[in-house]
């Protein structure tokens, strides 16, 4: 054991004294894995990012949540088949809400699209949610200034307003929202709340940190036909629940539009279970290619390692034979070369590592990450891996070269 | 006691579709203290003789005694540890590694034969001192003269206390005084009860030798001792 250690203290020592006799050849075989694990780094950090924003967006909404609606959200039905169904209305809604017993709450909604204006500053295409106050249930937000609206400013369809924190801090700047008015589409409204920040980007339009909640019934008083169709939040009380609530849900909304036992749901439910299955579907699909896009590219620093290890094996072929002639084993040239093309790696790996970790912090700025421990671990060793892969095959051409050649070598 | 006993020993190359015998049936025996040269003409087999005498290579057929073992069938990994623990090379292009100290290319060897730190430091700055070079320990080959290098490489042959000496032309590359000095510097290492084999096609360095072996065509064509050996005084 003693033996391999010197062996390996006398490969490290020569590996580094081999790196630095050929500098600038070092360094630019370096470059490769620098810039291969840099990008894989990277790309497994973006990954995370993403997967955390879609997380958060769903925690946010509420993970427990159905909706029960007249589109399925994600299926293979005929979109035209369901665009006949009748529209869900709020009469449906209030009398579904009477019946269901096992929901912690429920809530119709609505959507619409509009112009928020304050003073000069204005964001357009605002995705507004209407609502009930019991709406607040159903999620999990937090409230930085103010509160969600009463069951007597929903129930008397006034025209008060909750903001997102993004919204909010684009329209008020440094000002305090609360109290303050804005004006929707002209129409003016009094600000009662901003929600806390909910990070999570990868729900775009229907991130809460840039939407609007008012009352359901201000938004058919201003924007919206009172045929128009709504979608029933309900929040079960627990994960384990989901399927019983699901099923008593199917069963009451049957009734609610006077289905015969014959016919078919003219409603979907939908979960976001459905969210995340899909969403997997996608982002799985792209995470795969961008990590293999990436590793392309660490592959090609991985050749460039091989390569530069050749012409190192060819180029000291006469010391290899001078070991061998003074009774180094094959076993101790190729640890020697192994050594030092992991080395190369691994300067280079923790060099692409800490270009990862500084690259990661712009792109903080748009998605909720930094690069993980678990990164840091798998980037180090696929860099160490890289080495020992494309070292191999010139270290072994090494390791078995004939000692006779090898010294007549000029 | 015979040190090396070779018995028949044959050695063919194939060169294209000919079969060419370097050495074609040399049977040979050296003892413990002897002080030896092997001559020939190029293409006698001489080079052949020495890779194989210092277990670098293996020979075709025939047998190879080296301190009672059979050398001749070992695999390359049993003739590295050999060639660690009995042999001695001395080249003609001294063959030190570049980026290395006196002090490391000396040591080498005793890392390969897995030995100490502190005993490896003590073993090869008495082998720099042997060779006068204490002073030169820490300096790379380049900056040192061609017989300052040839003595680093005397000095990592004896480092392990090899059973033989085995030198490829050892004053082919130095201007003759120098070569003189390093023929000095065999002698008193033969002095001191070492085993030299001497490869070399001048006359006048192979008469430092108390015995000359001569080669042709693959054959051993005399093997006599030498009648009146030139013994170099080192200079001090």
């Amino acid at each position: 054991m003693r033996l391999h250690l010197f062996e390996w203290k006398e490969a490290l020592l020569i590996s580094l004294s081999a790196i630095r006799a050929n500098k600038a050849r070092s360094f630019l075989t370096m470059l490769g894995i620098v810039i291969g694990i840099c990008s894989v780094a990277l790309m497994a950090t973006a990954i995370n990012g993403i997967d955390k924003a879609f997380v958060n967006g769903v925690s946010a909404l509420g993970a427990d949540n159905l909706y029960i609606d007249k589109y399925a959200w994600f299926s293979n039905e005929d979109f035209f088949l369901m665009r006949n169904r009748k529209n869900l209305t709020m009469d449906q809604f209030e009398h579904f809400q009477k019946l269901a017993k096992l929901p912690l709450a429920v809530a119709p909604s609505i959507l619409t699209m509009h112009k928020v204006i304050h003073e000069n500053n204005y964001v357009e295409g605002t995705l507004m949610t209407g609502t009930t106050d019991s709406y607040l249930r159903t999620t999990n937000f937090n409230f930085a200034r103010g509160r969600f609206f009463t069951a007597l400013e929903s129930n008397g369809a006034r025209n008060v307003a909750v903001l997102g924190s993004e919204l909010a801090a684009h329209l008020f700047e440094h000002q305090d929202p609360l109290s303050q008015e804005v004006k929707i589409d002209g129409i003016p409204f009094r600000v009662v709340g901003v929600l806390e920040k909910q990070g999570s980007n990868m729900l775009g339009n229907f991130n809460p940190d840039n939407q609007v909640y008012m009352p359901i019934g201000a938004v058919f008083k201003h924007f919206r036909r009172s045929r128009d169709t709504v979608t029933i939040v309900v929040r079960a009380p627990s994960t384990e629940m989901i399927p019983a609530t699901t099923e008593e849900a199917r069963g009451l909304m049957r009734r609610v539009r006077g289905l015969l036992y014959n016919e078919k749901d003219n409603f979907s439910i939908n979960t976001q279970e459905g969210l995340t299955t899909e969403y997997n579907k996608v982002v799985g699909v792209i995470k795969l290619v961008g990590l293999f896009i990436t590793g392309l590219s660490l592959l090609v620093g991985a050749i460039g390692i091989m390569n530069i290890m050749f012409v190192s094996v060819k180029e000291r072929t006469r010391e290899i034979g001078i070991r061998k002639a003074i009774g180094a084993k094959k076993r101790t040239i190729l640890g020697q070369f192994l050594t030092e093309a992991a080395i190369i790696c691994l300067i280079g790996g923790l060099v692409g590592l800490l270009l990862a970790v500084l690259l990661s912090m712009v792109i903080n700025k748009f998605l909720p990450t930094s690069v993980q421990m678990d990164t840091v671990v798998l980037a180090v060793f696929i860099s160490l891996l890289t080495g020992i892969v494309s070292g191999l095959a010139p270290a072994w051409t090494a390791a078995k070269m004939n000692p006779v050649e090898a010294l007549r070598y000029e | 006691m015979s040190i090396i006993n070779l018995e028949n020993i044959s050695k063919v190359y194939q060169v294209g579709s000919e079969d060419v015998h370097a050495l074609d049936g040399v049977s040979l025996k050296i003892d413990r203290n002897e002080y030896v040269a092997i001559m020939g003409p190029s293409g006698s087999g001489k080079s052949t003789l020495m890779n194989i005498l210092g277990c670098l290579d293996t020979p075709t057929s025939g047998t190879y005694d080296l301190k009672g073992t059979d050398v001749s069938d070992m695999s390359d990994n049993e003739l590295a540890e050999v060639r660690n623990r009995e042999i001695g090379f001395v080249f003609q292009t001294f063959n030190l590694l570049p980026r290395a100290t006196s002090f490391h290319n000396v040591e080498l060897p005793l890392i390969y034969a897995g030995i100490g730190a502190s005993r490896r430091r003590e073993l090869a700055e008495t082998a720099l001192t042997s060779v006068g070079l204490k002073e030169r320990m820490l300096h790379k080959p380049n900056e040192l003269s061609g017989g300052q290098r040839q003595r680093v490489a005397v000095a990592r042959a004896l480092v392990i206390g090899p059973s033989i000496i085995l030198a490829d032309e050892p004053t082919g590359n130095l201007d003759s005084k120098t070569g003189e000095d390093i023929m000095s510097l065999f002698q008193e290492i033969y002095m001191q009860g070492n085993t030299i084999i001497l490869v070399t096609h001048e006359e006048y360095i192979a008469n430092h030798a108390k015995r000359v072996i001569r080669l042709l065509d693959g054959k051993i064509a005399s093997d006599e001792l030498v009648a009146n050996p030139t013994v170099p005084q080192r200079e001090k």
